[in-house]
């Protein structure tokens, strides 16, 4: 029966949260099935859903996809957000694929020994603000226009929002040095499906502290 | 003037491997503009060529393309070997990103400490031997077709023979108890435009070794 996504991770952020936006962004409403303990991971192994032993997994449309980028190529094609022709696919993957190696600094974080820390915080900022961040600020600045690439919402505007979001939690005054960039923020936060998925209530995950974090080392090793 | 497309790297695999190899499958000429020194990294950033001060870069069709998967998307995209509809590209995407990880580890191994250098390698082959090349054999049984997925060559075929000869690299029989892998390889190594990459005197670059990696170290960081 076709019906909605299923999600298949634990009940946190990692490397779910960016298909959760996505979803969201294109007013998709979905499942999730969470993995709180070692033996719920362990079954959906054995049960030969996890083509690599992995998760991320979605059920989607008959298939078992695993691969955080497969999975996202998916629905962004599917649900009309990745761009009208070849040349913008190719600039919103070279946008998306800079927001995720920012995202995957972030996600790591709090996993990350109490001593090398706060030394891994500053150098998220600083890719942030010296290497990420500018580079959007200038491609909005060339084109002027409302959104990333072309003249709708793609997801390396979703994309991009979530990642702003992250690191302004990790350092609020991030994008003072960044006015379009906070337009940006407030004119895609707006969008209907976005603005509802920023609301209490959505399937949107809060950050992981210290605490869940050695909760979710005790599920995957 | 619509030319070869011209690949900015170091002389070595790297993260352009993967790139050489897609477009030696597609039959494109390509050009490549080695990165020697230093002052050749500062020249790209400083010229503005780099979205995110990074290489891998690739100029083709007019644009400057950054980010590996961006550029491989791009390529496949472009050249026919990204399957003919969404489903087959996910499918394609998922056993790509599977090979791109173990490409990862294989690529980072020469520039781990020397302490943990076999460790780092018996966790390569372990997860080459346990979690990958049983994927892919199934997959290769269960359809029982030639081709990873879908009726011709796709990008699948090229990034998995590419992870499968560097592995072999590292331990020559690794294909020992997965037939259908080698039937694969030597099926695959012989299209004619990769039978010409695999030949001496192409693009394709040698393996890392130790006194490389350590000019490269020195280099660059």
């Amino acid at each position: 029966m076709a019906g909605k996504p299923k999600l298949h991770y634990f009940n946190g952020r990692g490397r779910m949260e960016t298909i959760r936006w996505l979803l969201a962004a294109a007013g998709v409403e979905f499942d999730e099935q969470y993995i709180e303990s070692k033996e719920d991971l362990k079954k959906l192994k054995s049960d030969g859903w996890l083509l690599f032993q992995q998760v991320p997994m979605v059920e989607i449309d008959g298939m078992k996809l695993v691969q955080v980028r497969a999975i996202l190529n998916y629905f962004a094609t599917k649900y009309n957000l990745y761009g009208k022709d070849v040349k913008e696919r190719a600039l919103i993957d070279m946008y998306c694929e800079g927001t995720m190696d920012l995202n995957e600094t972030i996600m790591v974080l709090p996993f990350k020994p109490a001593d090398v820390k706060e030394k891994e915080l500053a150098e998220i900022l600083e890719k942030a603000s010296t290497r990420y961040f500018p580079a959007y600020e200038k491609v909005l600045k060339e084109h002027g226009q409302d959104f990333l690439v072309g003249k709708q919402l793609s997801r390396a505007d979703v994309q991009l929002l979530e990642t702003i979001l992250m690191v302004e939690e990790l350092n609020a005054g991030i994008l003072s040095t960044f006015p379009l960039l906070k337009t940006f923020k407030a004119r895609i936060s707006n969008i209907p499906t976005i603005k509802k998925f920023l609301q209490p209530g959505s399937p949107r995950k809060p950050p992981l502290d210290a605490k869940e974090a050695a909760e979710v080392i005790k599920i995957f090793h | 003037m619509a030319g070869k497309p011209k690949l900015h790297y170091f002389k070595v695999r790297g993260r352009m491997e993967s790139i050489r190899w897609m477009l030696a499958a597609a039959g494109i000429e390509f050009e490549e503009q080695y990165i020697d020194s230093k002052e050749d990294l500062q020249k790209l950033k400083n010229d503005g060529c780099l979205l995110f001060q990074q290489v891998p870069m690739v100029e083709i069709d007019g644009m400057k393309l950054v980010q590996t998967r961006a550029i491989l998307n791009y390529i496949a995209g472009k050249y026919n070997l990204y399957g003919k509809d969404l489903k087959e590209r996910a499918l394609i995407d998922m056993y790509c990103e599977g090979t791109v990880d173990l490409n990862e580890g294989i690529m980072m191994l020469y520039f781990k400490p020397a302490d943990t250098k076999e460790k780092e390698l018996q966790s390569i082959l372990e997860k080459a031997s346990t979690r990958y090349f049983p994927v892919y054999e199934k997959v290769l049984k269960d359809h029982g077709q030639d081709f990873l997925v879908g009726k011709q060559l796709s990008r699948a075929d090229v990034q998995l023979l590419e992870s499968i000869l560097m592995v072999e690299e590292l331990k020559a029989d690794i294909l020992s108890t997965f037939p259908l892998l080698k039937a694969f390889k030597g099926r695959i190594s012989n299209i004619p435009t990769i039978k010409k990459f695999l030949q001496p005197g192409s693009a394709r670059k040698p393996a890392m070794d130790e006194k490389t990696a350590a000019e490269v170290i020195k280099k660059f960081h």
